[in-house]
């Protein structure tokens, strides 16, 4: 094990925080003084918990989809796996009525499809956004056979406590989402496998000269990706206390944009897990002040394109500078 | 001089390469021909293969277009959206006016557009093509939403219905359509200078811009190819349904970019023919049209597309590798 090209990491972190910090949270603060001036309720304590709150899930899937951008890599599926992970949950909960075994198969199958994911980005080496196109449109056709189009409802109301209870006072979506950032961070940041993550992105031959196993980690990431859909596809059931066929269909892009946003970039494996929190509050603040606004959520998928296609031409920009 | 004759020499190579290729490809279209006849009678009527090549001609519109930014070694992954909004547009426009052509004019207009702001992303800005184009997607796809605010435009003049639903000689209109556009996109990509330029920036795009060629004008090109013709499919695809929702396009992206990769074109630019995507709508439009004589749900739709997406870049991968060992 050598420590060859794994030591400017910790530069090359660097140098995005200085880089992009400024960028993502000048927009942060831009977009939450322009809605504190368009709309009164936007800057009010009950609305911004209210943005917390709803980011939490979001955040939960942008965190591994951070990585699997470091990777240079891209998950167009988690959207749709998000979903079928979510009627796995209201599936199994309803007959069984145990959250420990629906959650187990929940995210048993998240899992899998993020190993099928990684398995074949790694092994045969098909680009990461056509294989995850195929699988989106596996999950997806799966989440319409299994319900036929249906929602699955009648679950324990108990259930929306997952959403709405709180620990020691604390939204129990804001713990999950708290330990999900934390863990990752001490992944990406404080252990070996996370020093692999941005070297896949950055350098994969090297990464293998070195003798890491290149296609495990690959895996890994995916896998963790997949995982990570189905721990957020509990929040997600609770939160409608139902499942839905299409309910987080397209949430991959706003995970998407939050990492976009947050300034890791989709080549070359620079990648800042900080960054991601920004954008997911970014994202978050975008939608709510312009759901106060009463704009439909057609025009506010447009606007975090938008987003995304600005935030993509400042980081062309830079890199251009360079 | 010389530039001239590698250029020509080029495409001959492929062209053999591919011809195997394509055969296995015919193969495969006869095989699920021979096997549907046996699992259902009302697979092998004239009326139903007819139908058949109605279904695969709007799938080819699409995927004719694509075929050509895929050559580029770059992806378009708006055009699902882009028939939507081209759609809903040309809709409006045939309402409001009664012109059939206008509405073509809006529509094809309106699918260049999003060409070109695809092209410039990519070209200009330099942003992954795959990442811009999934971002117009969504763009493109909520001004579609908000422009319909959820209603329905439905009855058209029956001179444009004829285009999705019409016959002559006992044959669907699109399909001499689709002929004619086989023919054309065919003759561009492999006999014009535009379509070699096109080739070999897939191939190796740093040796095509060191030759001379303008490799970013000819990406916003391919670009603006693409959009037309999703534009031109919303047009038959509009006249067969004779109604426009805001979501028409949605369900088009995976079958588009399953027909295409099925049809032979390599993700990674610089090998595919136009009339391997015609292969591929075929067989794509024969697996789907199986499943619906079958009477297999529209639910497993998106599950098969996506399969036959992986398997099909998969095969490619396979068989680049042994036709590089082997040579």
């Amino acid at each position: 094990m050598t420590d060859h090209g794994l030591t400017t990491q910790p530069a090359a972190a660097n140098a995005s925080v200085l880089t992009h910090m400024p960028g993502v949270a000048f927009m942060l603060i831009l977009l939450f003084v322009a809605f504190a001036t368009a709309s009164p309720g936007f800057a009010t304590l009950a609305n911004l918990s209210n943005v917390v709150l709803q980011s939490t899930i979001l955040l939960i899937i942008a965190l591994p989809m951070t990585l699997i951008i470091m990777t240079e890599g891209l998950d167009l599926s988690m959207g749709a796996v998000l979903t079928l992970t979510s009627i796995v949950f209201a599936a199994v909960l309803l007959p069984t009525g145990s959250y420990a075994v629906a959650f187990l198969a929940s995210s048993a199958v998240g899992s899998l499809f993020g190993a099928a994911n990684g398995w074949l980005i790694a092994v045969p080496r098909i680009p990461p956004f056509v294989t995850t196109l195929g699988t989106l449109g596996i999950a997806q056709g799966l989440c319409l056979i299994v319900t036929d189009g249906q929602s699955i409802v009648g679950l324990p109301p108990q259930l929306q406590l997952l959403y709405a209870g709180t620990i020691l006072g604390v939204p129990v979506p804001l713990v999950m989402a708290a330990v999900a950032y934390l863990a990752i961070h001490g992944v990406l940041y404080h252990t070996r496998f996370g020093t692999y993550v941005p070297a896949l992105g950055g350098n994969r031959e090297a990464l293998r000269q070195a003798g890491v196993n290149d296609s495990l980690v690959l895996v890994a990431v995916y896998t963790l990706g997949g995982f990570m859909a189905g721990v957020a596809a509990t929040l997600l059931t609770a939160r409608m206390n139902a499942a839905h066929p299409t309910a987080a269909i397209g949430m991959e892009f706003d995970a998407i944009a939050a990492v976009a946003v947050g300034g890791t970039q989709f080549e070359r494996g620079n990648g800042w897990l900080f960054g991601t929190l920004l954008g997911v509050a970014t994202i978050g603040v975008l939608r709510n002040g312009l759901n106060l606004l009463a704009i439909p959520s057609s025009v506010q998928v447009s606007c975090v394109g938008l987003l995304v296609v600005l935030a993509l031409l400042v980081d062309g920009l830079r890199s251009t500078d360079e | 001089m010389t530039g001239m004759e590698t250029t020509a020499a080029s495409p001959r190579f492929v062209m053999s390469g591919d011809l195997t290729q394509l055969f296995y490809r015919l193969a495969a279209v006869g095989l699920i021909c021979v096997v549907l006849s046996f699992l259902n009678d009302a697979f092998l009527t004239i009326n139903n293969l007819l139908n058949v090549l109605r279904q695969a001609s709007l799938v080819f519109f699409m995927a004719s277009g694509l075929t050509l930014v895929i050559l580029t070694g770059k992806i378009d992954l708006s055009v699902g959206a882009t028939v939507g909004l081209s759609a809903c547009l040309a809709a409006t426009m045939i309402k409001s006016t009664g012109s059939p052509w206008l509405g073509a004019m809006v529509g094809i207009g309106a699918g260049s557009l999003v060409g070109i702001a695809n092209g410039v992303m990519v070209a200009g800005l330099r942003i992954p093509s795959f990442i811009a184009t999934y971002g117009s997607l969504w763009i493109v796809q909520g001004i579609t939403y908000y422009y319909m605010a959820g209603e329905t435009i439905y009855g058209f003049p029956p001179g444009f219905r004829a285009l999705g639903s019409g016959y002559a000689l006992g044959i669907p209109i699109p399909v001499y359509l689709m002929a004619g556009f086989l023919f054309i996109g065919s003759f561009f990509a492999r006999r014009t200078t535009y379509g070699q330029q096109i080739y070999a920036i897939g191939a190796n795009a740093v040796a095509a811009r060191l030759s001379g060629i303008p490799v970013n004008s000819r990406l916003v090109l391919v670009f603006i190819m693409s959009g037309a013709m999703a534009g031109l499919a919303s047009l038959v695809f509009l006249a067969r349904l004779n109604s426009a929702e805001g979501d028409i396009g949605e369900s088009l992206t995976l079958p588009t970019i399953a027909a295409v990769l099925i049809g032979g074109t390599s993700l990674f630019g610089g090998i595919g023919t136009v009339f391997g995507t015609f292969v591929g709508a075929l067989i794509l439009t024969l697996i789907l049209n199986g499943m619906n004589l079958l009477a297999v749900s529209a639910n497993w739709q998106p599950l098969v597309t996506g399969a036959i997406i992986i398997f099909a870049v998969w095969l490619d991968m396979a068989t680049t590798a042994r036709r590089e060992a082997s040579a």
